[in-house]
């Protein structure tokens, strides 16, 4: 059912970009419900093309027990979006700024560790955004929010 | 709208566009293995082998520095940048060519002309007047010379139709308002505005008009003139130009009495430890040593257009933009921004999909070798107010033919076959 299941044909390399996991996070994102008076509440946006999410979260024992992003968006800074809510969940505040900085590395083509690519799973599928550099700011838009809304939550 | 005609071939003749695209280098490239198709010509346009000639004769054989020396390279510099200012002039029928001085592009222009008339000519309680469909270029210097001047920011308002709403001018631009700038095409929607109605308008009220001619100029006649136009601008790099050059066009009386933009080498007569002279027009706007390649080249760009003759482009793009609207508007899931009528607009065509984002769909293309532009355009109030974000765009020129609307047609449906399921 996916676009790319048969191949993009003339669309070329567009099946590095979008893979099946990034399209389907995009047609069906997870965790897009609001957060009952969330702990973290922000908005992120890229002003150039417009995209924008609100991102909630809920910090019990310093673990993010509750997270929703909603919001709009090209099909990778939203599949991005929704992959980062799937790992989030649950995890410790330490475990999910690791995370991100696993994340930004692999964007920009560094060395991760195992650990770290066992820790990304599914989101590995996003390191196609590495020949479309335009594109790498989708990918990181609503991570790099998240991220600093963490760090600013545990300074205080 | 003015479409007049300049003197140059008035009896309509189909473009040769076979001919055309052999001038241009840049399109015999593959992109993504695939011909390019370059529809982002109101971002900036490709260049023929003329212009780039003439950049490289100029290095290979006249570089000097102009107005300067007394030695034969200088001498013929400074020929060749002159000739160019008159070529500009006589393009868009400018009564001399001093009132044509040369800027960097069309945003230095419309800054000059904020910096300059208007901080001398605008005070506490007068109002500027722009339009709902400006480029971040005519908004922001405005919005800067308000504030500092106490002065009130007016705005005519765009309709759903894409069109300005001129049912309430008389009371928009009223006899507080020092000065009227507006873009005589929109980038975004497309859309012809009745400029010369609306310098009628303003100097009935003892206004000017500035004129953002960026997208009208490289595609349409346009008669300083006729438009009783006080300031117009435009870049070289939209009209087959290099980048780094504009054009500010100024009545010479206006242009005479404003105080200078920027101070230094050329633009004095005399200095003396204590002050300093203003040269005459047009100097006293170009200070420290201009880009002469750049002018000269856009010398070229200029014979280049007035060779094809300026209505037969338009003529040309007419029919693109027809052709392109007829395909494009009845695909499934596009809304395009702008007028409907093709008479009324550029030829630039706006849209979004309703199931795919502009970054995605941009994407998509340009791995089939079509280059369009996403985002918001530099006009984000504008976008906004359509409820998107960003919105994908199509803009033709010269070379552009219907086969590359068809392969952007196709490209579209390839694209949403792909993401929709």
């Amino acid at each position: 059912m996916m676009g790319n299941t048969s191949g993009a044909g003339s669309l070329g390399d567009l099946d590095d970009l979008y893979e099946a996991i990034i399209l389907d996070h995009y047609r069906n994102p997870r965790n897009t419900a609001p957060v009952d008076s969330p702990d973290i509440d922000l908005e992120v946006n890229n002003p150039f093309c417009g995209d924008e999410f609100q991102i909630q979260m809920k910090v019990t024992d310093d673990a993010v027990s509750e997270i929703g992003i909603t919001g709009r968006g090209c099909a990778i800074s939203q599949a991005s979006a929704s992959l980062l809510a799937e790992l989030v969940e649950g995890k410790k505040s330490g475990e999910v700024r690791a995370a991100v900085s696993a994340f930004r590395r692999l964007l920009k083509g560094e060395e991760i560790s195992e650990d770290e690519r066992e820790t990304l799973g599914d989101i590995e599928a996003l390191s196609g955004v590495r020949k479309f550099p335009v594109r790498i700011k989708c990918a990181l838009l609503s991570w790099v929010g998240l991220d600093d809304a963490l760090k600013e939550h545990l300074a205080k | 709208m003015s479409i007049i005609g300049q003197g140059t071939k008035l009896s309509a003749r189909e473009l040769d566009v076979a001919t055309v695209r052999a001038d241009f280098p840049i399109l015999s490239r593959k992109i993504n293995g695939h011909p390019l198709v370059y529809l982002d010509n109101a971002a900036t346009t490709q260049k023929p082998r003329q212009v780039i000639d003439a950049i490289i004769n100029y290095y290979e054989q006249t570089n000097s520095n102009v107005h300067r020396g007394v030695h034969t390279l200088s001498v013929e510099s400074t020929e060749a940048y002159e000739l160019a200012r008159a070529k500009v002039a006589k393009f868009i029928n400018a009564p001399r060519p001093e009132t044509v001085i040369w800027t960097r592009n069309t945003s230095e222009s419309l800054n000059l002309v904020a910096a300059t008339w208007a901080d001398a000519n605008v005070n506490e309680g007068d109002n500027i007047v722009i339009t709902a469909m400006e480029h971040h270029s005519n908004i922001v210097p405005w919005q800067q010379l308000a504030a500092r001047k106490k002065a009130e920011l007016r705005y005519l308002a765009a309709g759903k139709d894409g069109l300005l709403d001129m049912s309430n001018v008389e009371s928009i631009i009223d006899s507080r308002t020092k000065i009227v700038s507006v873009t005589h095409i929109s980038n975004v929607l497309g859309t012809i505005n009745p400029v010369a109605e609306l310098a009628n308008r303003a100097h009935e009220v003892g206004a000017v008009i500035l004129i953002d001619a960026a997208q009208s100029v490289p595609h349409m006649p346009v008669d300083v003139q006729a438009i009783d136009a006080d300031f117009l601008c435009f870049s070289a790099h939209k009209m087959l130009g290099p980048t780094g050059i504009g054009v500010l066009y100024g009545k010479y009386d206006l242009l005479d009495e404003m105080p200078p933009y920027m101070f230094g080498g050329d633009m004095i007569l005399e200095v003396t430890y204590e002050d300093a002279r203003w040269n005459d027009l047009p100097y006293k706007f170009e200070a420290g040593t201009p880009n002469i390649a750049d002018a000269i080249a856009t010398g070229a760009a200029v014979d280049y257009l007035t060779d094809l003759g300026m209505e037969n482009v338009w003529e040309h793009e007419q029919q693109l933009t027809s052709y392109a609207l007829d395909r494009i508007t009845p695909l499934k899931g596009i809304t395009i921004f702008g007028p409907e009528d093709p008479a009324l607009r550029g030829g630039v065509i706006s849209f979004v999909h309703d199931k795919i984002h502009p970054h995605d769909l941009g994407t998509a293309l340009d791995q089939q070798g079509i280059a369009i532009r996403t985002g918001h355009h530099c006009a984000m109030p504008l976008i906004r107010s359509y409820d998107v974000v960003a919105a994908a765009r199509a803009s033709f020129y010269v070379y552009n033919t219907k086969t590359e609307i068809d392969a952007l047609v196709s490209g579209i449906s390839e694209t949403e076959r792909y993401f929709v399921q």
